[in-house]
């Protein structure tokens, strides 16, 4: 009896050591963080996912402060489409990218700091031709801007 | 061997630093030749510091290509300073690279 309670005592003290070594892991971004970046993530349509990331907030649309470069009219291959997102807003906070048509729209989240240009590259997946969609987000105002890009060959499996 | 090029050019006092990363970045999504589904794998967080300071960090998921790229451009940023890049996938596995500006 007193060795079955012994171990029960052992397993308890290891799982909350476990819980405790898992929380100071992830310091640098809480649970409930975690949970919400592998929620925005994971969403399937994109209207889904704009609703959960800004919540209603008025995006403006089409800003010409926010230029694409290296993204092709045409991607022959969808496994590899390189963007580059240039602001020339001051202040530049975050760089959302999406892919409206991709099982999970939302591909990239950048966070910077005011050291950094708002001057971001990236290579994109993309399923087939859909609309690529990149927001800024400058002085909590949030900028949007879409350009069409055609596929090819899909890149995101089936 | 480290999984993280980096590649850093001096331009009108400015820094561009450019990255390499060599990671399958598996969706789960995708078949092997057999038809079964290969498990997702892919880096969900990478980020940039200079000189011990954060600057950029990046949220990502399986729509990111394989072997993924980024350049970013730091403003100033003198000869001799740090650059480090670290990432961590989703299956916990992590690296990181620390490089000096030239």
């Amino acid at each position: 009896m007193l060795n079955s309670r012994r171990k029960f005592l052992t397993s308890i003290c290891s799982v909350a050591a476990y819980s405790l070594s898992l929380a100071t892991g992830l310091a640098h971004a809480s649970l409930e963080n975690v949970q919400w970046l592998n929620k925005s993530f994971s969403l399937s349509p994109y209207d889904e996912t704009i609703e959960h990331l800004f919540k209603g907030a008025k995006l403006i649309d089409n800003h010409n402060k926010i230029k694409f470069e290296r993204l092709p009219h045409v991607a022959e291959n969808g496994a590899i489409v390189p963007i580059k997102i240039i602001s020339s807003f001051k202040n530049v906070t975050k760089i959302y990218i999406f892919v409206e048509k991709n099982p999970h729209p939302l591909s990239a989240e950048f966070n910077l700091s005011p050291s950094v240009a708002a001057e971001v590259s990236a290579r994109l997946r993309m399923a087939k031709t859909s609309a690529v969609t990149v927001i800024v987000e400058a002085d909590g105002k949030f900028y949007r801007k879409t350009k069409k890009v055609k596929v090819a060959i899909g890149g995101c499996g089936g | 061997m480290s999984s993280i090029k980096i590649r850093t050019k001096r331009l009108d006092g400015n820094t561009q630093i450019r990255t390499l990363i060599t990671h399958p970045m598996e969706n789960g999504r995708h078949k092997n030749k057999l038809g079964e589904l290969i498990p997702a794998h892919f880096i969900q967080e990478l980020w940039v510091e200079h000189n011990k300071n954060k600057i950029v960090n990046c949220n990502m998921a399986g729509s990111i290509s394989k072997n993924p790229y980024f350049d970013f451009l730091l403003k100033g940023g003198e000869v001799g300073d740090t650059v480090t890049i670290s990432w961590i996938d989703n299956l916990g596995e992590t690296d990181s690279k620390e490089h000096i500006i030239k």
